[in-house]
């Protein structure tokens, strides 16, 4: 009697089991297909659009034809401009967070501000941008101004990605180099940053593909809706790729006509997405096998 | 000598580092102060725009209204004085296009120089008048009274039902609906997300084979790449006129739209988190409960899932934080419409959006302007108290585990 319900309970938990393997495992591939059909959907759709003159020409007829050449060019100054401001300052902050200041409330304080800092939303990075660098600091709606307040987006992501490439270096590097009197800066900048380096150049990396995507900021600090020209000084509008998108494909006169152009610009974002996280993830694999091999 | 000079300079670097690492710290400072000095002056405003007048008869006992007032006043939804303690009288609108029915082109001058006398004239012979007037035109020895403006109260603020900041003569900043459609699309995100983040974070962090999860891992964190114009575009183009035909609507741009499209954007947030903590669920653990008879979907739900709930439960309130605060997504699907939502499937405008969309309209320094900031000063509010919340949970985890 008692084996049979034994059987019975353990048919029972098989049977549970599988149907809830069967439904996660669901799920889990419905996700991916998810994915899979947004990715598919912007590649089908934008690939007839790409071509080279698609990435080199000038926006024509009301943005409806020519290419998007102006667009690429003001995101790629807002990417470097941004990288230029939060790379060398989010290394710094991260070597001080991680390699100088001690456990208290100076390390508490500032852990919890980039924190904090990292969980505003983009629109508001958007207000501030402008009340200060537009307004206030009197850029006027530039690349200066856009590049600054992207930079102070990212800086959160710098110094965090930066912060567990220097937190991945094993301690014995450390004491064996300040146990041969070198000092503390010594230490770091010839044992401990160049172990680092693959992986803070990999969050550098993936910080760009942050940046090359964001709208909100630039919305009101930098972006033009129609600027058939090439920006000359970071104190110029300039087009970017992001707003580009969000207008041909909401406020323009002719959506319907536009939408090609869309399409091809959604494509032009996702490559830059695709290709930076590529990149970051085959940096991380070629130097994690380095390692190890030695 | 070349002791010191190393000191100096170890000393320079420090300092340099200590800099660099306050950087965040001063710009959330900076943030906080520019926000709120510009958003918090939304209080000291009035609803009516500066160089209008509104006046009144002298006889009219009354002496101020409030926005709501105005608005119903001019809607006609209000026609009595008594309605809003005045006089007895029923109320008469005055415009200054309505000159012409009290004076003659002559009479007022080319040059409008005798308009403030004309405008005096009728306030002061009309008892039930209500003139709405620029400012310039007020007469020296102006006959009527002039109206104080109740300046724009906290409570107007939050409970007003209407966002229609551009309004003459009086504007209607009412937040309530916009934070209704926040609410509204975050949560219809998150009821979308959180049972399909989980069940892909136990797949991933549990059953997959090491094989598996090395593909999907990377391609959730491609999920988390992609740009959010890209994911609004997705959404205008596929999941906008899918739900308009789905459910026979006249738009699709529904708070439905921003909810799945938002839903999408949330799960790598939710999914990376909970799988994290997940895989945190000490092996003696599991194995304990595997040794004892139990089977790994037993011990998933009755270990694995208990012990990272900190985790999960951080997850789940960080995806809804990214939801309230996403801003180019939800701007381009949910028809943002600034009235009070009903259902799902009716247009809906967000906090985030709505700045985005008025603010190249709005004048510097103007109400509406400053109305914008305010918003911009509850979104931060949020979305700080979200994180304070987050670090709150999962930091009890810790405590725990000790």
């Amino acid at each position: 009697m008692k084996t049979i319900n034994e059987n019975k309970l353990a048919i029972s938990k098989r049977r549970s089991q599988n149907i809830a393997f069967f439904l996660l495992g669901f799920l889990g591939y419905f996700i991916v297909a998810i994915l899979l059909v947004i990715l598919s959907f912007i590649v089908i759709k934008g690939f007839s659009v790409i071509s080279w003159d698609f990435i080199t020409k000038m926006p024509e007829e009301g943005m409806t034809k020519g290419g998007i050449y102006p667009a690429i060019i003001g995101t790629l100054y807002l990417v470097a401009g941004s990288m230029l401001f939060a790379f060398p300052i989010g290394v710094l902050a991260a070597i001080y967070m991680n390699e100088y200041v001690k456990d208290g409330f100076v390390k508490k304080f500032i852990k919890q501000m980039t924190n904090n800092l990292s969980g505003i939303p983009s629109i508001v990075f958007g207000l501030f941008g402008m009340s200060l660098f537009v307004n206030k600091l009197g850029f006027g709606d530039s690349i200066l101004a856009g590049s600054l307040t992207l930079g102070l987006l990212v800086l959160p992501i710098v110094i965090r990605t930066t912060e567990e490439a220097l937190k991945a270096v094993e301690d014995t590097f450390r004491q064996a180099s300040l146990g041969l009197g070198a000092s503390k800066w010594q230490t770091t900048r010839r044992v401990v940053l160049p172990i680092a380096f693959p992986n803070i150049i990999t969050g550098l990396i993936l910080s760009v593909g942050r940046v090359s995507g964001e709208t909100a900021p630039i919305l009101f600090t930098v972006a033009a809706y129609f600027l058939p020209k090439l920006p000359t000084s970071i104190f110029d509008q300039a087009m970017a790729l992001p707003y580009h998108l969000y207008v041909i494909s909401t406020s323009g006169t002719n959506i319907e006509e536009s939408r090609p152009i869309a399409y091809g610009t959604a494509l032009v974002l996702v490559l830059i997405v695709l290709i930076t996280n590529l990149l970051a993830n085959a940096l991380r694999k070629f130097f994690g096998k380095k390692v190890k091999m030695n | 000598m070349k002791t010191s000079y190393k000191k100096i300079s170890e000393k320079l670097i420090e300092s340099l580092l200590f800099v660099s690492s306050m950087v965040t710290s001063l710009t959330v400072i900076l943030i906080v102060i520019f926000l709120f000095k510009e958003g918090l002056s939304v209080f000291n405003e009035t609803p009516v725009e500066a160089g209008n007048v509104i006046a009144v008869n002298k006889k009219n006992p009354l002496s101020s209204l409030s926005s709501e007032q105005i608005k119903n006043i001019f809607d006609q939804k209000i026609t009595h004085w008594n309605e809003v303690a005045g006089s007895k009288d029923s109320i008469l609108l005055f415009r200054l296009e309505d000159i012409s029915n009290y004076y003659t082109d002559e009479q007022i001058g080319e040059n409008f120089e005798h308009l403030p006398e004309c405008i005096s004239k009728v306030v002061d012979s009309i008892p039930g008048i209500l003139a709405f007037f620029p400012e310039k035109y007020l007469s020296k020895n102006f006959h009527g009274k002039k109206i104080e403006f109740n300046k724009i109260a906290l409570k107007e603020f939050f409970l007003g039902k209407e966002w229609f900041p551009t309004a003459q003569p009086a504007a209607q900043l009412g937040v309530l609906p916009l934070i209704l459609g926040t609410l509204w699309v975050s949560f219809g995100a998150i009821l979308l997300a959180l049972p399909l983040g989980l069940a892909a974070a136990i797949y991933m962090s549990e059953i997959a084979k090491p094989k598996v999860r090395n593909v999907m891992k990377p391609l959730i964190e491609l999920l988390a790449g992609i740009p959010s114009v890209v994911y609004g575009f997705f959404g205008l183009v596929v999941i906008v006129p899918l739900i308009q035909k789905l459910f026979d609507l006249p738009v699709g741009e529904t708070g439905l739209a921003g909810s799945i499209v938002l839903g999408i954007m949330a799960l790598p947030t939710i999914i990376t988190i909970s799988e994290d903590a997940m895989r945190n669920t000490p092996r003696a653990m599991k194995e304990a409960s595997l040794a004892l008879g139990a089977s790994k979907w037993q011990t998933i739900y009755k270990i694995v899932i208990p012990y990272s709930i900190s985790g999960i439960t951080a997850g789940a309130i960080l995806g809804i934080g990214r939801a309230i605060g996403e801003t180019m997504a939800v701007l381009m699907v949910t028809g943002n419409a600034a009235v009070i939502p009903h259902s799902i499937l009716e247009p809906m405008r967000t906090i985030p959006a709505t700045i985005a969309a008025e603010l190249g309209e709005a004048p510097d320094g103007g109400l509406h302007f400053k109305a914008l900031f305010a918003l911009g000063c509850i979104l931060f509010i949020i979305t700080l108290c979200i994180n304070l919340i987050v670090e709150y949970v999962s930091g009890r985890k810790t405590h725990k585990a000790h």
